[in-house]
């Protein structure tokens, strides 16, 4: 007797002729072949996703509580935090989110940088995946405003300054961002619209960058693509098994953040309302844009601490350009193994120094981790694939 | 070694239980509500907290309505544009001590009684903080001449802030008999601030443990399946 064969049901098979997005699905997470060897390293996309998620939907019901207006923004979020039934959690659950966004988003940036996931055929998928980086930065800036504390106003007022020192289209750019010259009423409403639209656009974003990864196929740690079917497994069910777990453990931290630890990535000077005529005593960003702000304060320059700190991310889009090598994982790369961990010690020396008041040690320290940031991709990455012999 | 360190456990959670907790007792936190409804408020207002949001602290709503009732809220203007008033409710703000900020400075020599409603969060030091300052008023040492209006305490660098000492022992009243000694008072009101600032952190620790065990149930069971597939 033959086994029985599958038949879809008739409604879907008519969908399917004239939208095809179960088979599409079914192509695409279901038998989509996946290398055998992927480690813990390759679930953080799927976290990035949940956490988008997450924000996304704790951001709607922020956004219907708040008032994007000077004199009623902070009240605003004190309401949600003490009066808007269950407004603590969403706004936790939202502040929680940005920063497991962000530890989420370096660790799977630095897992690309580790196993050469920008090499051919993956430049696209890895170009992507920056511009999504760039665009989730300037949503966190603008989100990070809104609340209107004096971290908010004064961080803000410092990377406004900061970008009109930009010879050019720094004026007009700014100029455009605030609707004048102070950081006011204006300002607020543009930010919140601002952060409210990039969100949406980071949805779409986030659509390419997968469309991407779809056509070219996850790297691995091996760094060699599997050749025949054999080498492959299909998506479901073993790495979406896989996925559930990590996620599991993923959710558990992300939960120890929002329900036991709330205060402890936020700077209590935010529940303090902004006053354009009291600066803090040391103004410091949030940790996750730490780095960069640590490299914005380690040359007395205005313009070309900018100027570097735009350079430190810049290195990372012509990465492909620069590393010429074949060979992709770190691992079989005996000069960028030891090389590319001190970059990653660098950047989060940075963020340490970024944290800190600038005194004399820690500009120090933020010279040298910046310098071999640099060192790393643009001499020693051109260099290692000239020379380097690989095991 | 393991024995007797029980033994001493078990013997001090039994003291406890029998001498600081009497049967009818306030909380710390209901008893700093006390204080700073008594003490603090003449000065400070807390302008992003409620009425109503206190019955967090198990204040019963009844105590809080007629505390409500008693202030007199600016209510627009009559027919003749004169300033109405009317009762406060218990979805209002809690009354600030000054109609505006300029009126609180004329008040107090220039210096304007911070708002309290976060302040165990952004003062330095916290909860901890707060009571340090109320316990280090001391007589202002020869030699040091301080301004009108400013007074000397240990606990802030420059030795010297705009608030007068504000406790003194016996001048309230505890519901519950606890005997009201400065000691006492700083460290309830110091408690009470403390939960003001950090609104549903009870709630959202005990919803919190119910989050981590569905996860790690979830865990345990998606962990299970996966090394099942794997192993296929």
């Amino acid at each position: 007797m033959p086994a029985p064969t599958r038949k879809p049901a008739p409604s879907s098979n008519w969908l399917d002729r004239r939208f095809p997005i179960r088979t599409l699905l079914h192509r695409e997470y279901v038998t989509f072949p996946m290398p055998r060897n992927l480690n813990a390293l390759w679930s953080f996309g799927a976290f990035l996703i949940v956490t988008i998620g997450f924000l996304i939907a704790s951001g709607l019901f922020l956004a219907i509580n708040y008032t994007p207006d000077i004199a009623q923004a902070f009240a605003s979020v004190e309401a949600i935090d003490r009066q808007v039934p269950s407004g603590w959690f969403l706004r936790s659950l939202h502040m929680g989110g940005v920063t497991m966004l962000f530890a989420c988003l370096y660790i799977h940036l630095g897992r690309g940088l580790w196993y050469g996931s920008y090499k051919a055929p993956r430049e696209l998928l890895w170009l992507t995946g920056l511009g999504l980086m760039l665009m989730v930065m300037i949503t966190a800036f603008a989100g990070y405003v809104l609340p209107w504390g004096q971290m908010s106003y004064w961080g803000a007022t410092v990377i406004v300054n900061a970008m009109r020192a930009v010879p050019l289209f720094g004026r007009p750019v700014s100029e455009l961002l605030l609707g004048g010259e102070g950081l006011g009423n204006i300002a607020l409403h543009r930010l919140f619209v601002l952060h409210f639209a990039m969100a949406f656009a980071i949805l779409g974003a986030i659509g390419v960058h997968v469309a991407t990864l779809h056509v070219v196929k996850s790297n691995n740690p091996s760094g060699i693509d599997p050749a025949t079917p054999r080498q492959t497994l299909p998506f479901h069910p073993y790495y979406t098994s896989r996925d559930a777990f990590a996620l599991c453990l993923f959710l558990m931290v992300y939960a120890g953040l929002v329900f036991f630890l709330p205060d402890l990535l936020t700077l209590a000077d935010n529940y303090v309302q902004a006053n354009p005529l009291v600066t803090p005593r040391d103004i410091r960003p949030e940790w996750y844009f730490a780095p960069f702000y640590a490299i914005l304060r380690a040359v007395p320059s205005r313009l070309s601490g900018l100027f570097l700190a735009c350079g430190s991310l810049a290195v990372l889009f012509v990465l492909p350009a620069l590393d010429r090598s074949p060979v992709r994982p770190a691992t079989l790369r005996p000069l960028v193994r030891l090389s590319l961990p001190l970059a990653f010690l660098s950047f989060i020396l940075l963020g340490i120094a970024g944290m800190h008041p600038p005194t004399e040690t820690w500009l120090i320290v933020s010279r040298f981790a910046m310098a071999w940031w640099f060192i790393h991709f643009l001499v020693v990455m051109p260099l290692a694939s000239e020379r380097e012999i690989t095991s | 070694m393991i024995r007797r360190a029980f033994i001493s456990a078990s013997a001090f959670a039994i003291f406890y239980g029998l001498t600081v907790v009497p049967a009818s007792a306030e909380t710390p936190a209901q008893r700093g509500f006390a204080v700073f409804q008594q003490v603090c408020s003449a000065c400070h207002g807390m302008e992003h907290v409620h009425y109503g949001d206190l019955t967090a602290l198990d204040i019963s709503s009844d105590t809080l309505r007629k505390w409500a009732a008693d202030q007199d809220f600016p209510d627009g203007v009559d027919d003749n544009g004169d300033p109405k008033t009317r009762h406060g409710t218990l979805s209002d703000p809690i009354l600030a001590p000054y109609p505006n900020a300029a009126v609180g400075r004329l008040a107090n020599h220039g210096l304007l009684p911070p708002d309290l409603s976060r302040l165990a969060m952004t003062l330095p030091g916290g909860a901890h903080g707060i009571r340090n300052i109320l316990l280090s008023y001391a007589p202002t040492p020869p030699g040091v001449k301080l301004d009108e209006g400013r007074y000397y305490n240990t606990a802030l660098k420059w030795k010297h802030i705009g608030m007068p000492p504000p406790l003194q022992d016996n001048m309230l009243t505890y519901a519950d008999g606890t005997r009201a000694t400065t000691n006492q008072m700083a460290s309830d009101v110091s408690v009470f601030l403390d939960r003001i600032a950090h609104p549903h952190a009870l709630q959202r620790r005990r919803i919190g443990v119910f989050v981590l065990a569905y996860l790690a149930v979830m865990a345990v069971l998606t962990f299970l399946l996966q090394r099942r597939i794997w192993k296929s």
